[in-house]
């Protein structure tokens, strides 16, 4: 209760897992409305244009809550990691500063155009104000990061004087490996979530009997892209996440996948608990060599187990990283399952007579958000105990004059008035789901 | 040439200056809307008046934000963690001012409406008053220690300093008066009808008002921060901030019949005031009370190298910002007329 540390981790956890909840959906959407709008503007795309219309505004509302819970992340920094802040200016405060002038002054100036514009506009600059937002809004993820990244796998800098982190080599840092490879699988599940909502949504009018032909089209697209997302998202993406973890943050690797012991021909774990106090997984039931071959590409590659790091280096929270990676990696394998066999059953024309498998559709969505949530998790917990990788302890990182109680006061301020945002979102949103999409504005 | 870390000094201040102006009006609509506007159609009229523009308006600040974490990282960190619950209040009033606009006018229920216009209109009020005790809490100093941090309580209590004290508490009433004025006189300029009237007859006395906070204030900075004062002769830029202070109120009183002018002279009235302000603080970045231990521009700044690096980006970002900002305002030529319903994002 005393120690500060635990409750800024707390609220910077619970506020940007809170704000993810949003940006994930828009960049996914923004992207489908693009190739909405795209198919709209060739003959016969009526139905699209309805399509977009109606995600416009799903768009708008998730774009104004993320909007307003992105800028309590930005004040956080200085207000509950000021040591880490003090030293993170030119590798952490130069992207905020560049996405704000760069990303959100675009997404700004181009939601109300898009949200309002379609009759003033007309179709191809409608169509232009969608592409600013779709560039603006994977911007800002490119950006945020390309800092976590650094966070991750520290390169291309130097340190001056009271540690103060530099910019020694600028290509190096920009384009960090491990930053492409998150931005590739971030996006790609940030695409599912996209695609697991339109499909539920489609799933919904269809199974209710309103607005079918809207709901065949969601349908398609939904499914569709939801197959190509889901498979993306686990290869080669999540694939080569895991050898960046296994070459850089081998400790994390073994936390995620609860190893005590090091050795070659490593098995994957499918189940079990792990028992940190007597190191060891409980219950475990794993295929042989499979880990062995995903993170280093060799059935018989040694994989380091939790009793090589002194402890005083291993992640603090070993149970939840290993269950948010099991999670997420559980998730992935569903969701091709169930966008395979959508994607079949609607080619081969069963989907519409196949009520269990539209319910399950109807009901995956939440899945992703689960899924998004716990690949965060396993990032961040992995990256325990540093703030960056190797260089700067969490501990190090927080705030020297801020309370606990104030922490704790302020998380609680955070919990009510996001509890209230979220109902108020929700209502809005369900809202506009079961009034259903709209032609052309009258 | 100027050292670069002075440079980026002024840079900061512009975008916060420039958050400072074009929010302001957004703020100063939302504390008066509750008063002048009285029916539904009104309510829809003011924030028809701001819902365009404040979102990009907003972003001064995440950008000024981003700007300051990254040119003077130490300032950053000391002030945020000093200031810790009043800056997260401020965060809550943000997050509440941004969700009443939007979400307002997504139902015609009656309460809904009533119950967002009044999280906007207490939003609107905390921010300027808040950013105005911060703002006077920057110019009286804080208990800065040798870590480079300090801890302020929230109120001044037997003879301490707090963030809210009396001075504290009086450039918080320059703040709100100043911007409840400026947003009338946008309101002024964006709308039409019974309103317009009622906002009309307001200006006058609000700009009075301000204006005599202002003569205060400034007297009373001179007792309690006399160095600060003391500077100002040798500031050129401190006395461009007056020329636009006398000029943009002489505007404010003389051309009371107006519709864009007297805007213009309230916005000269706001860059006058910050400019004096930051050309008078200069070269501290953060005030201690014992003066040895205050931060320094040139102290609390990155390195030079990277600031200069860095401008690459923000000459480009900032002009960037401005064309959309004119862009904006193109499309929004003219008076609004009441929203429809259930607009709104
Ligand atoms: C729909 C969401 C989703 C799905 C189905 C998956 N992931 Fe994922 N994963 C994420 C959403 C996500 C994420 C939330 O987007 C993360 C957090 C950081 C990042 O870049 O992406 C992530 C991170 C992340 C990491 C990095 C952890 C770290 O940085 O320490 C690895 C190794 C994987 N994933 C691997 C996988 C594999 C092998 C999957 C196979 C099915 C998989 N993910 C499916
Ligand atoms: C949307 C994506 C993200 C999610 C869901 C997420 C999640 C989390 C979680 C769960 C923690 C708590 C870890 C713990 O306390 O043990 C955390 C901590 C933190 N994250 Fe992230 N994170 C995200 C993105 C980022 C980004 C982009 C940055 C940096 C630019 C960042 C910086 C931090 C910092 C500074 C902390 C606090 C220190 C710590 O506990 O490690 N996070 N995040
Ligand atoms: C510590 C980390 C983060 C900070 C400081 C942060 C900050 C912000 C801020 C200030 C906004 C509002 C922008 C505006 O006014 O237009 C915002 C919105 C947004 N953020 Fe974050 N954010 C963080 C994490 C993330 C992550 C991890 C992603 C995605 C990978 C992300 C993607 C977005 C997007 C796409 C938006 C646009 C609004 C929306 O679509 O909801 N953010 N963020």
């Amino acid at each position: 209760m005393a120690d500060p540390l635990a409750w800024h981790r707390l609220q910077f956890a619970f506020t940007i897992v809170y704000h993810y909840l949003f940006p994930q959906l828009t960049m996914g959407l923004a992207l489908i409305i693009v190739l909405l709008k795209a198919r709209a503007l060739r003959p016969g795309g009526e139905a699209y244009a309805t399509a977009a219309r109606f995600w416009v505004r799903i768009f708008g509302l998730n774009f104004v809550v993320g909007v307003v819970t992105g800028i309590p992340m930005e004040f956080q920094f200085g207000t509950n990691w000021a040591r880490f802040s003090a030293v993170t200016g030119e590798v952490v405060g130069q992207l905020l500063a560049i996405e704000g002038l760069f990303a959100f002054f675009l997404e700004s100036s181009f939601l109300a155009m898009l949200v309002w514009g379609e009759k003033k506009l007309g179709p191809k600059k409608h169509f232009a104000a969608a592409l600013a937002l779709f560039v603006g809004s994977w911007m800002s993820g490119v950006i945020i990061i390309t800092t976590n990244a650094f966070m991750q796998n520290p390169v291309g800098y130097g340190r001056g004087p009271d540690g103060v982190f530099v910019i020694q080599d600028l290509g190096a840092y920009l384009f960090n490996p491990w930053a492409l490879a998150q931005f590739a699988h971030n996006q790609m599940a940030s695409l599912v979530t996209a695609s697991f909502v339109v499909t539920a949504v489609g799933a919904f009018w269809f199974l209710g009997g309103a607005h079918l032909e809207q709901a065949r089209l969601n349908l398609k697209v939904g499914t569709g892209l939801g197959l190509l997302a889901s498979v993306l998202v686990a290869f080669p993406t999540g694939d080569l996440q895991a050898k960046l973890v296994a070459h850089h943050q081998p400790a994390a690797l073994a936390a995620m996948e609860g190893r005590f012991e090091s050795g070659t021909r490593a098995e994957i774990h499918l189940l079990g608990q792990p028992n940190v106090k007597e190191r060891k997984l409980d219950n475990p039931i794993g295929v042989p060599m499979v880990l062995s071959f995903l993170a280093f590409g060799r059935f018989n590659a040694e994989v380091k187990g939790l009793n090589e790091f002194p402890e005083a280096d291993w992640p603090d929270n070993i149970e939840l990283l290993y269950y948010s990676f099991h999670v997420m990696v559980g998730l992935g394998t569903l969701f091709i399952g169930l966008m395979g066999l959508a994607v079949l059953f609607r080619w081969r024309g069963w989907l519409e007579k196949t009520r269990p498998l539209l319910w399950a559709l109807m009901l995956a969505f939440p899945f992703p958000y689960i899924a998004n949530t716990a690949g965060w998790m396993t990032a961040e917990l992995g990256r325990q105990p540093w703030l960056v990788y190797g260089l700067l302890r969490t501990a190090d990182g927080a705030s020297p004059t801020v309370h606990a109680g104030s922490t704790l006061f302020t998380l609680i301020g955070f919990c009510g008035l996001y509890l209230v945002l979220g109902l108020a979102f929700l209502f809005l949103v369900g809202r506009e789901v079961t009034h259903g999409p709209e032609a052309a504005h009258a | 040439m100027p050292e670069i870390s002075t440079v980026w000094f002024w840079l900061v201040a512009l975008l916060l200056t420039a958050w400072a102006v074009l929010d302001g009006f957004d703020f100063g609509a939302g504390i008066l809307h509750r008063f002048v506007a009285r029916t539904d159609s009104e309510r829809r009229e003011v924030l028809g008046a701001i819902g365009p523009v404040f979102d990009g308006n907003e972003v001064w600040l995440i950008a000024a934000g981003g700007s300051l974490y990254f040119a003077f990282p130490r300032l950053m960190a000391a002030a945020f963690s000093g200031f810790y619950l009043p800056m997260i209040f401020v965060v809550w009033a943000l997050l509440l001012r941004g969700v009443s606009l939007e979400l307002r006018s997504h139902v015609t229920n009656s309460l809904w409406r009533s119950f967002f216009d009044t999280t906007f209109g207490v939003s609107s009020f905390a921010v300027p008053l808040l950013m105005g005790a911060l703002l006077g809490n920057l110019v009286r100093g804080v208990p800065l220690r040798e870590d480079g941090y300090f801890e302020l309580g929230l109120f001044a209590a037997g003879g301490d300093l707090g963030v809210l004290d009396g001075y504290t508490f009086l450039c918080a009433l320059l703040v709100l008066t100043t911007l409840a004025a400026h947003g009338a006189n946008w309101l002024v300029w964006k709308t039409q009808g019974p309103m317009h009237q009622r906002v009309r007859s307001l200006r006058l006395p609000l700009w009075l008002g301000s204006c005599s906070l202002w003569l205060l204030t400034t007297f009373v900075t001179w007792r309690v921060a006399p160095d600060v004062i003391a500077r100002f002769p040798q500031r050129p830029l401190a006395w461009l901030g007056l020329v636009l202070v006398l000029g943009g109120l002489t505007t404010v009183f003389l051309k009371r019949k107006e519709e864009l002018a007297p805007f213009a002279g309230g916005v000269a009235f706001i860059v006058g005031c910050l400019v004096m302000t930051a050309a008078c603080l200069f070269p501290v970045a953060l005030r201690a009370n014992e003066a040895a231990l205050s931060l320094s521009v040139a102290s609390a700044a990155t390195g030079a190298s990277a600031m200069k690096g860095a401008l690459l980006w923000a000459g480009p970002g900032v002009l960037l910002a401005a064309g959309y900002l004119w862009w904006v305002l193109r499309h929004f030529r003219g008076k609004v007329t009441a929203a429809r319903d259930g607009e709104g994002y």
